[in-house]
């Protein structure tokens, strides 16, 4: 975990502007973290540049070379996938990425009943190792479970999700999403992404994707502007890194931006806020005259599932400049990329 | 009759603001005299009393905890009468205030008789507080009165704080008719549904619900409109405010305009708001969750002026023990609290004495004497002739290393375990028996 301490946001300078405060300061590695498997990625701030350098570069040479090369890879290895929300997305992508490495998945989610009524986190983790599971892919709506499973089995434990924390290997997908279809090199480092302006709009306050990107990214020099309605984007979210600024014009962020990152509206997440839907369509809906007047040349992404017609339209959706169907091929990738970093610390 | 000299020691007794060389002499359970080193050594041989050296050491009132949960009746896994007291012995403690959220809630004089009863086996003096509300739940008062003659020494609801404006108007009365502080663990808890940790920039990071600080402060201003309404306007006896666990600059500074208003309002601090900040969450450590929440470094630092500069009363901990499989949970859903009755003169001499320069005699003032007086507590709280013989032995020089485990408690839930610490506490005398030596 020393990485995290290395990799950590500079802190603002002092003479930020007045949408960039002090960001908090970054995680420092407590006595609780202790005994967390190095395999492990539980939040993208664990990473330092060279790490998320060595993990693109695996997703790379494992996307290019031929199904039959890594097959055995990770020959009956055993991952478990603990899934306490269901997702096809993130839970598919990390079983298809399990097999083609050659292991062996087994599914313990919350439909399947496997997930014994009132057993704790804990010791749902401690059988699934004492029955051999070499590693747990977790998804679960409690920020922070995957640091108690992590803790309490030593396992490496992959984050696929957490409450309204993070979903790291979501982060990495849309790295590697965006360093290709702009050109860069894989090989990150502070000014890879320089000049490069990223706007995630939507439901900020709930959205661990949006987290994550907004961790990781501006440290590889990109702008990052958080866009949304106050209810859905708090002030405090300028915190998170530096780099970051806060804007509730879409269409001045768009202006501005290379790389647009469009979230789902959760529509089950909007229950106590004030948010009229019709309203938020107008103000923050990416579609064709918005696209074409302000940003007509900028990536779009989605991380998905989407709400085609609520946040984006079919047409932006499917259009010459999303990337959405690649990112989730990036997906399989980097997750190929994550478990073998977890299971054989990387020598693929 | 047991007569028990402790000589050589340096005494510092608060009231009488002596902090010198003193031998002091006890008989049976209570104080008899105090005397120059040397003085008292012949009536005690007389007497045949038992001889404590203390060279080294201060002897001091002993400490004096206005906040804690023993957890029984109820939940005997996590702590009993017998195993708190016996590790708040330990800390230094001669006299403890248990709140009454245990189950049954301690709203009924039957409950703070069982609480009191002998068979429960506590090592130190026990002091209930019974719930300002019927089950803790915030509508009706309980009777005041009786709870008060079978032994309750003040009122609260603690963690369900008493949010109706008139259910607080009442027990503010009632709790002063029976000349008993009203006791207000300051949350709006409407508006902290599902917080975890203390909000902000954090908060965020970590996807984790915040409490804000008006939160707090809210209901700590809402509390002061009425005492001042029912101390200005009133005709009754005047209402004693006492605030638990202030967390917030916020709170603090509107406890300070109270007190500089004249009313009757007073407050007490927690080690861990005066050491820790929510730094400590990183990691989702559930040893850093608590009820108020660790709060922002400038929070902090207000804890640590309001008691240097006398806004904040005292030193209570919040002792809340809690079973290991309990905080192994996702940090949402584990329970809030620390244990806090092992370390508290510790963390108090490290962080006052030490890093501000505070004087022992102050920091006796507020872990013994100001608590005892706040909770009307008489004899307890200073070495006074005919006082209880309640004392502690401690070194303040000397190091020692906390171990968890190793503590009577039958819980060890704490951020602080592992961590070496000054002040060792050698023996506490609770009225005239030796209930702890190291
Ligand atoms: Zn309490």
């Amino acid at each position: 975990m020393s990485a995290a301490t290395k990799s950590a946001p500079k802190p603002a300078p002092k003479s930020a502007s007045k949408k960039t405060a002090t960001p908090a300061p970054a995680p420092k590695p407590t006595a609780a973290a202790n005994g967390i498997h190095p395999g492990s990625l539980l939040s993208i701030t664990q990473l330092s540049l060279d790490e998320v350098s060595s993990i693109l570069a695996l997703a790379d040479k494992l996307a290019n070379e031929p199904l039959s090369k890594h097959a055995e890879l990770l020959d009956n290895r055993k991952i478990a996938l603990l899934f306490y929300e269901s997702s096809t997305r993130t839970r598919t992508s990390f079983e298809l990425a399990a097999k083609s490495l050659g292991a062996m998945t087994t599914l313990v989610s919350d439909k399947s009943s496997s997930i014994e009524k009132g057993e704790s986190l804990k010791d749902t983790g401690l059988t699934l190792r004492a029955l051999g599971a070499e590693c747990i892919i977790l998804r679960h709506n409690a920020s922070g479970s995957p640091y108690l499973l992590a803790q309490q089995t030593g396992l490496p434990v992959l984050n696929a999700g957490d409450g309204m924390h993070e979903h790291p290997s979501q982060a990495l997908l849309d790295l590697r999403t965006i360093l290709s279809r702009l050109g860069k090199k894989q090989a990150v480092d502070e000014k890879t992404l320089d000049g490069v302006t990223i706007c995630i709009t939507g439901d900020i306050l709930h959205s661990r994707v949006a987290r994550s990107n907004a961790l990781l990214l501006p440290r590889l020099g990109a702008k990052v502007i958080l866009c949304g309605p106050s209810q859905l984007l708090p002030p405090e979210a300028v915190q998170l890194s530096t780099g970051i600024t806060l804007e509730r014009d879409f269409d001045a962020a768009l202006k501005q931006s290379q790389v647009v990152m469009m979230l789902r509206i959760q529509k089950e997440r909007l229950a106590g806020l004030q948010i009229d839907l019709a309203d938020y369509q107008r103000q923050f809906q990416l579609n064709d005259e918005r696209y074409a007047a302000y940003a007509p040349n900028a990536l779009v992404m989605h991380p998905g599932p989407m709400i085609r017609g609520l946040e984006i339209t079919a047409d932006i959706a499917d259009g010459p400049q999303s990337a959405i169907e690649e990112q989730v091929s990036n997906g399989l990738a980097i997750r190929m990329a994550l478990l073998a970093r977890a299971l054989t610390g990387g020598a693929a | 009759m047991k007569t028990i000299l402790i000589k050589g020691g340096h005494l510092i007794d608060p009231p009488s603001r002596t902090d010198r060389p003193r031998d002091l002499l006890i008989r049976d359970n209570r104080i008899v005299e105090l005397g120059d080193p040397g003085k008292l050594s012949a009536a005690a041989k007389k007497e045949g009393a038992e001889v404590i050296d203390a060279s080294g050491l201060i002897v001091a009132p002993g400490l004096v905890d206005i906040h804690v949960h023993l957890r029984e009746p109820g939940q005997g896994h996590k702590e009993t009468i017998e195993s708190g007291t016996k590790a708040a012995a330990m800390g230094g403690f001669t006299a403890l205030c248990c709140m009454p959220n245990t189950s049954p809630v301690n709203d009924s004089p039957e409950v703070t008789r069982w609480m009191l009863s002998p068979e429960r086996k506590a090592h130190i003096r026990v002091f209930p507080v019974a719930a300002a509300t019927r089950g803790s739940m915030g509508d009706t008062i309980t009777e005041y009165g009786s709870l008060k003659a079978a032994g309750a020494v003040g009122f609260s609801d603690d963690g369900k704080p008493v949010l109706q404006d008139a259910v607080m108007h009442q027990a503010l009365i009632a709790a002063a008719r029976a000349g008993v502080p009203m006791i207000q663990h300051a949350e709006n808890t409407k508006i902290t549904v599902g917080a975890s940790m203390n909000a902000g920039a954090r908060a965020f990071r970590l996807g984790l619900r915040g409490m804000s600080i008006e939160a707090e402060s809210g209901i700590v201003e809402r509390d002061i409109r009425l005492v001042r309404e029912l101390t200005t306007g009133g005709k009754g006896p005047r209402p004693h405010l006492h605030v638990q666990h202030v967390s917030t600059a916020k709170a603090m500074e509107a406890i300070r305009q109270a007190k500089r208003a004249g009313l009757h309002v007073t407050c007490e601090v927690a080690p861990h708001h005066f050491m820790l900040t929510d730094e400590a969450v990183e990691g989702y450590n559930t040893h850093a969750k608590m009820n108020p929440p660790l709060r922002s470094e400038e929070d902090r630092a207000a804890m640590v002026t309001a008691l240097l500069d006398g806004t904040a009363d005292c030193i209570a901990t919040d002792h809340a023990p809690h079973a290991v499989h309990e905080k192994e949970q996702e940090f949402e859903k584990a329970p809030n609290g620390i244990t806090g009755i092992e370390t508290s003169l510790s963390l108090s001499i490290k962080m006052l004495h030490h890093q501000h320069r505070m004087p022992l005699l102050r920091l006796m003032h507020l872990m013994s004497t100001a608590p005892a007086h706040i909770m009307g507590l008489r004899g307890r709280g200073t070495l006074a002739p005919e006082a209880f013989a309640d004392v502690v032995l401690f070194d303040p020089k000397s190091t020692w290393t906390f171990d968890a485990r190793k503590s009577p408690s039958k819980s060890r839930n704490t951020p602080f375990d592992g961590q070496t610490l000054p002040g060792v506490v050698k023996m506490t005398i609770s009225e005239g028996r030796v209930v702890y030596k190291s």
